[in-house]
């Protein structure tokens, strides 16, 4: 592997830790809504202690993938900042309306209040990773066009086109799926059965919705993308692993067993988690060595290679400075029963 | 043009937006981390509940700064394509070492929040001084990158091509170190007289319980205490500022002062409209050789004016407000803190009425010298975005929209200022000190919080 395609691993990983922490934080969002009614029940409550200490980390995820885009890919990253400003500003107004929100209705105490405050947070979050999932049918080509030499998305017609929506989709249902099914680990994790119940009964419902979205985005891509769903047709038993993997983690979800806590959950999660990650490293080596189609392969993205080893070590040290902080965290929110537990 | 100065109207609002949010994220952990080590050599309970009220309003301020400067960061590579291509070959560094520092602010954040009924006191205090040290530090790693685009180094750039890079050149550019001492020192200066400003506010009131009325005299003394150190140190340190412009940028500092003609024994022109017709600043008031010495420790030093330099690359000349209301507001900060605290040691009564008053304006203007301070910055690197590297055209997008985006990024701005605001207010009047004080024996926790 040369330092390019190393570079887009790296980005890949921060791609996919944001794809799935994301998902879950967005996700607690919205579920925080649904079940925030008049008198707060308890998946609401769960929802909400998961969110308080983590949504500030996972944001902070988001800007690591933005940052090391900017630094691994910089020509790249000018060719996607020129083109994705409506769709990616967009975005970050829905961003600062939902975390604001959500902060706000944790300081406050007046239940009419907070109902507003959640809805209004939860409903821009829920649609955050539809709109960032949009970005990729920009990159398989056929919505950028060039007017004086310059690229321009052609914001209006990529809203008309069915491979849009299908990717919306995806991004929607992935985001219910994936955070109704880590919420159900938690909540049996923290003791509370009932709730985990209520989860994993969310997540049997949205995870075949978004494994379909899946299908039919690749279905509905343009013909200037038929590139991509050759390579994808190429990579098919890559994606039959995947479909084998999310079976077998969806029958252990539901598997009853006895005393009533039904299904492996913590199982079924890693398993989830494993089956996005083969879908969107095939997906991922199919779209290679292009970030953008036609228009910019990894290789003239790059930075040069010394900045590009300085930027490596840094992740090295970082992430060895910071393990003991993330396990200290880790204890603290995720493990500790008089964190997680209900009291 | 008119995307540019679309652009740059975005962008100036979004980081005067996100500087308040900023500057308060680095203040405020200043003073809790000053709370918590006073209580914790010399147990108080008042500081330690200064410590948790501080706190609860950081973790309210958070919930916009870190929105706020994740849209300022990506919209760098939005607005700024060209900049940021740049950027990403020649000082990505300190970008990166920067998530290190919200990563490290983010962790123990909610450590110190939701985890220090669980936590030892020196875990506490450890957990306490990383949120300070993570907040202080993403500001002087951002710091950095904007230093090096006063006094870029580390590359070359031949036919638009960038060669022979040197990233540590780059990120130990000549600027950095009076810079980021300056950006931290000013902020920490913002912190401590907000809480100046916050204690003098309620100690106005008048029937005070007795015990509310001495935790805030504990808060405002603090305060006034920290921020005359600081304020102390931010003017001499902005002396140093001034003279790094006058060895690297001198057109910048031509524009700050309104000096048109090269000259030994320049006067410094306090107010004033500097007028490029009559080549003067007019109306403004004179104390002759004092530029002079601010530039170079001597009164007889050459200090280089405007027309030196070319007409298109002149500065705006309003920068010259900018500068000298930022200094204006210095002196002020450093004066009355420290009339206050020998009012308080030698004159009759503690901090009297109309004292008070005016120290409730520190704080605002405080944040106000931040705000000043930077767009004259920013602004008086005009017409530069890199300084004789790349121009603020060049580095622009050219995609349409932005127009629409600023209309709706500003209205989100000033319906986010006004929220914040009244939530700040809402809580704390929902949960005033006299409640935290009369059940100080209860524990830590709280069962939602943020
Ligand atoms: C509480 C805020 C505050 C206060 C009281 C001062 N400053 Fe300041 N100043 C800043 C806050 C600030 C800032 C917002 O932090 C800036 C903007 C960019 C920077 O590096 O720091 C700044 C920039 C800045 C610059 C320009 C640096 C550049 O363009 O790169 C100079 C020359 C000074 N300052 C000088 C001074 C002097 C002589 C002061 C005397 C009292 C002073 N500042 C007080
Ligand atoms: C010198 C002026 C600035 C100062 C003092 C400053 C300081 C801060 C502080 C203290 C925070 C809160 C961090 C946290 O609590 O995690 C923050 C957030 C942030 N700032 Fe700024 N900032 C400045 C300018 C900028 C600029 C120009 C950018 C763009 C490159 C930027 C990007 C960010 C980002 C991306 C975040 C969110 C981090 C997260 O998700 O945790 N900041 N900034
Ligand atoms: C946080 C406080 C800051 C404020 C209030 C501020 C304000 C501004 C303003 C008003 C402009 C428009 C200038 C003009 O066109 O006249 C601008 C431009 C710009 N600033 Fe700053 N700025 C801040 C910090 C920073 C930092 C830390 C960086 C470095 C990463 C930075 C990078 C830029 C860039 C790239 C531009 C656009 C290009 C240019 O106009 O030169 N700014 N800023």
């Amino acid at each position: 592997m040369n330092e390019p395609e190393i570079g887009i691993a790296v980005v890949w990983v921060f791609l996919f830790g944001y794809a799935i922490l994301g998902s879950i934080d967005l996700g607690a969002g919205y579920w925080s809504m649904i079940y925030g009614g008049e008198r707060e029940n308890r998946p609401a409550q769960t929802a909400n202690r998961y969110l308080s200490p983590t949504w500030e980390l996972t944001n902070t995820f988001l800007v690591l993938l933005v940052v090391a885009t900017i630094g691994l890919f910089p020509h790249a990253a000018a060719l996607l900042g020129s083109v994705l400003l409506l769709p990616v500003g967009l975005v970050l107004l829905l961003l600062t309306i939902r975390s604001a929100m959500m902060v706000f209705a944790y300081s406050s105490s007046a239940q009419r209040f907070i109902r507003v405050l959640r809805i209004v947070s939860g409903v821009t979050g829920v649609l955050i990773p539809g709109l960032l999932l949009s970005v990729l049918p920009v990159t398989l080509g056929g919505f950028i066009s060039m007017e004086n030499g310059y690229p321009q998305l052609e914001f209006a017609r990529l809203f008309t086109r069915p491979t849009e929506y299908a990717h919306l989709g995806f991004g929607l249902s992935s985001e219910l799926f994936l955070s109704s099914i880590f919420l159900a680990d938690y909540a049996r994790e923290g003791g509370d059965e009932p709730t985990s119940r209520v989860f994993r009964r969310q997540a049997m419902t949205f995870g075949p919705i978004a494994f379909a979205f899946g299908a039919m985005a690749v279905i509905t891509m343009e013909p200037e993308a038929q590139w991509i769903v050759n390579r994808i047709q190429e990579r098919w038993p890559y994606f039959l692993l995947s479909l084998i993997v999310f079976i077998v983690s969806y029958l252990l979800l539901s598997w009853p067993r006895p005393g009533g806590r039904n299904g492996y959950i913590r199982a079924a999660v890693i398993g989830v988690v494993l089956q996005y990650a083969i879908a969107s490293l095939a997906y991922g080596t199919a779209h290679m060595p292009y970030i953008v189609y036609p228009l910019m392969t990894v290789y003239e993205g790059a930075t040069n290679p010394s900045m590009f080893w300085w930027l490596l070590t840094g992740y090295a040290i970082m992430a060895a400075v910071l393990f003991p902080g993330f396990v200290l965290f880790w204890r603290l929110f995720l493990k500790d029963k008089r964190y997680v537990g209900t009291k | 043009m008119h995307t540019v100065n679309m652009a740059r109207s975005l962008f100036g609002v979004s980081m005067a937006f996100h500087i308040i949010f900023a500057t308060m994220g680095v203040g405020i952990p200043f003073m809790i981390l000053c709370a918590e080590l006073i209580n914790r050599f010399k147990p108080d309970a008042d500081f330690a509940l200064m410590a948790r009220r501080m706190t609860k309003g950081f973790a309210i301020n958070l919930g916009v700064a870190i929105p706020s400067g994740t849209i300022v960061g990506t919209m760098l590579a939005l607005l700024w394509p060209g900049f940021m291509e740049i950027v990403g070959q020649v000082i990505a560094v300190p970008f990166q070492v920067e998530m290190w520092a919200f990563f490290l602010e983010a962790l123990f954040l909610s450590i110190y929040v939701y985890g220090a009924d669980r936590l030892s006191p020196n875990m506490r205090l450890l957990s306490v001084a990383f949120v300070w040290l993570g907040g202080t530090a993403s500001a002087v790693l951002i710091t950095d990158a904007h230093a090096w685009m006063n006094t870029p180094r580390g590359f070359d750039r031949i036919d638009g091509k960038i060669m022979n890079v040197d990233p540590w050149a780059a990120v130990f550019n000549p600027s950095i170190k009076v810079t980021a001492i300056h950006v931290s020192l000013s902020a920490f200066t913002a912190g401590a007289f907000v809480v100046v400003t916050i204690a003098a506010v309620k100690l106005l009131r008048r029937n005070l319980e007795e015990q509310v009325r001495r935790y805030y005299l504990k808060g405002l003394t603090l305060g006034l205490i920290v921020g005359l150190v600081v304020s102390l140190a931010t003017a001499l340190n902005g002396h140093e500022t001034a003279q790094m412009l006058h060895e690297y940028l001198p057109e910048k500092l031509a524009a700050a002062e309104g000096l048109f003609e090269t000259t030994s024994h320049a006067p410094l022109v306090v107010g004033g409209i500097p007028d490029a017709e009559q080549q003067r600043v007019v109306g403004g008031i004179e104390i002759p050789w004092a530029l002079s010495f601010l530039a170079t420790n001597t009164f007889t030093g050459v200090v280089r004016g405007l027309n030196d330099f070319p007409r298109e690359d002149w500065p705006p000349l309003f920068t010259h407000y900018l500068f000298d209301l930022m200094v204006m507001i210095g002196s002020f900060l450093l004066a009355i803190s420290a009339l206050s605290l020998l009012l308080r040691k030698f004159g009759p009564r503690k901090y009297p009425r109309w004292l008070l008053t005016i120290l409730v304006f520190t704080g605002p203007l405080a944040l106000l010298a931040i705000e000043f301070g930077w767009i004259f910055s920013c602004s008086g690197r005009q017409p530069w975005t890199i300084y004789h590297v790349m121009r603020t055209a060049e580095a622009a997008t050219r995609t349409a929209n932005v127009d629409l985006l600023f209309v709706m990024f500003t209205a989100l701005y000033v319906f986010l200022l006004v929220a914040t605001g009244l939530v700040l207010r809402y809580y704390f009047r929902k949960h005033p000190v006299i409640e935290d004080l009369n059940k100080r024996n209860v524990p830590r926790t709280e069962s939602k919080g943020v």
